[in-house]
């Protein structure tokens, strides 16, 4: 523990030394940690056996596209995934047949996370894309009309991948049927990947000649990454080369349109879940380690909401899980100040930071864009934007 | 004044005092709140062997990797009593936290499994972020209850 601190301070003076002659030696662990190149493979998902099956990936692109798979025939989950858009939708509320209570997550590197959405609600990507399809203010439709939008269009592809389609016309059979179209759009989101961003260039080439390379970060992207990893300790929760633990942190954050009491519902939520990992249309024969030992509700989980990877986050106002915030210097001052919660305790406290900092803080989150990697769609979908073409 | 409230004095002013030193610590290291909580030296951290706080059992942490962050692990840990003969009869209790950060453990681990030998594995652990961590384990056997905190570096 020593160590950190002392790696930090000397970090912050080298940074305060430049741009005098520079001091070798590595990047501080916190540093380190947050380099691209440093995360690991993509996890396995045990409970979705088609989650690297490429012919699933290819069906579940299709499918991510299609608003067919609505009540009205106009949303799709890249209605409000926007590829062109870090797979989000740049407004506070998400809408879709209708509007939800909130903002709608972007999904580049969520296939390492084990519990997904703001609360942490499903505990596997195939889950998670069940639960808009039926919202009756996201896609608005049912599992029955999904499974015979599957029947009419995609009775091929479903059947290579997963086997005779069931004689449609009971709940089992569509609920079947539905849990596949999750499976095989887990199986295209998880490769939606990030690609490295200035900051990454900048930790491998300090980490390969054991000094800060002078020309990568600008001298305010720099100071921003010490205060980062140091006074402003942010990778106290945005850690790793996610720059996220993916836990859920109460930060007394405003409240949104409606009360939410964020981690501590989804807890309650996961466990009780249909299609959960437990469930009898998981795959997972190993058993289900992240939701045997979840933690059950405390006061700790009230209004935590999930931390959000800050990879390309100059490219996602607004910010928090009601896009409470409308831009990087509102969030900042956030943090700086360290309000009160609204409900629970926030875990935040005041960073004393000056307006120098501050915007030294946000050029470095500004640094953090990099290209998301997505499997290319099929061509059609190109052409067509956000909706499918017509297949007649 | 009676003895007892003399003595709720003391102790309510001693409370007060407390407060005082404790809010200038807070204002003077801003949000490092890390430092009102003194972090051992050096030597009180590893895998041990370490003693229980009455002595009655030696725990030795053997992890087959390094405990990483963000990822959920199993560690294997040995029980010996007072003697150094292992312990394999005991009913062991998981707990932790950041004493810096005010946090506990973000899972809830647990030993299911002894494997003999006084060796029990502890499944479900996480660390979510770098820094000091405390690890505690209530040992229960015939002999009592005891704990042991391992604090660890991530």
């Amino acid at each position: 523990m020593i160590r950190a601190p002392l790696a930090a301070l000397a970090f912050v003076a080298l940074v305060a030394a430049s741009p005098g002659p520079a001091v070798a030696g590595p990047p501080p662990a916190g540093v380190l940690d947050l380099a691209l190149d440093t995360l690991e493979p993509l996890p396995p998902d045990p409970s979705n056996r088609y989650a690297d099956d490429p012919a699933a990936a290819a069906l579940g692109a299709r499918l991510f596209f299609d608003t067919r798979l609505s009540s009205n025939g106009q949303v799709a989950c890249a209605t409000c995934h926007v590829p062109q858009r870090e797979f989000q939708d740049g407004t506070p509320l998400a809408r879709g047949v209708g509007v939800t209570a909130r903002r709608t997550m972007p999904i580049a590197g969520t296939a390492y996370s084990p519990f997904l959405f703001w609360d942490g609600r499903k505990d596997s990507l195939w889950a998670q894309a069940l639960g808009p399809l039926e919202s009756l203010v996201e896609h608005g439709g049912d599992r029955a009309q999904y499974a015979q939008v599957i029947a009419r269009h995609y009775r091929a592809e479903y059947e290579r991948i997963f086997g005779s389609l069931p004689e449609l016309g009971t709940r089992d059979a569509a609920t079947a049927v539905f849990v596949n179209v999750g499976k095989a759009i887990a199986a295209y989101e998880r490769r939606i990947q990030h690609g490295p961003s200035r900051v990454d260039l900048f930790i491998e080439a300090w980490r390969e000649k054991d000094v800060p390379p002078a020309d990568v970060l600008s001298d305010d992207e720099r100071k921003g990454l010490a205060l980062f990893t140091g006074k402003a300790n942010c990778v106290q929760c945005h850690n790793g080369p996610l720059y996220t633990n993916n836990e859920f942190h109460n930060t007394g954050v405003p409240r949104g349109a409606a009360p939410d009491r964020g981690r501590f519902e989804g807890i309650a939520a996961v466990r009780a879940d249909e299609f959960s990992c437990a469930s009898r249309w998981s795959d997972a024969r190993g058993g289900c380690p992240e939701l045997d030992f979840l933690a059950p509700p405390a006061a700790g989980h009230e209004r935590a909401f999930k931390v959000p990877s800050l990879r390309n986050v100059a490219a996602r106002a607004p910010y928090m899980h009601a896009g409470q915030f409308g831009t990087l210097a509102q969030v900042l001052d956030h943090y700086n100040r360290a309000p009160t919660a609204p409900a629970g305790r926030t875990e935040l406290h005041p960073l004393r930071l000056d307006a120098a900092e501050l915007r030294q803080l946000e050029a470095f989150l500004r640094a953090l864009s990099g290209e998301v990697i997505a499997p290319a769609p099929d061509s059609r979908f190109v052409q067509a934007g956000h909706g499918l073409p017509s297949r007649n | 004044m009676k003895p007892h409230s003399n003595r709720r004095f003391i102790r309510d002013l001693a409370r007060v005092a407390a407060a005082i030193v404790l809010t200038a610590f807070t204002v003077g290291c801003g949000h490092l709140m890390g430092m009102l909580e003194p972090q051992p030296a050096e030597s009180e951290f590893g895998w041990g062997p370490r003693a229980s706080q009455h002595q009655l059992y030696t725990a030795t942490l053997q992890p087959t990797q390094p405990l990483k962050a963000r990822r959920l692990l199993t560690v294997p840990v040995r029980i010996t009593d007072a003697g150094g003969r292992p312990v394999d009869d005991a009913v062991i209790l998981v707990d932790g936290g950041m004493p810096q950060h005010g946090h506990g453990l973000p899972t809830q681990p647990r030993v299911a499994r002894a494997l003999g030998n006084g060796v029990y594995e502890i499944e479900g652990l996480r660390f979510n972020m770098g820094g000091w961590w405390e690890l505690e384990l209530a040992i229960q056997t015939a002999a009592g209850t005891d704990n042991v905190t391992f604090n660890l570096t991530l």
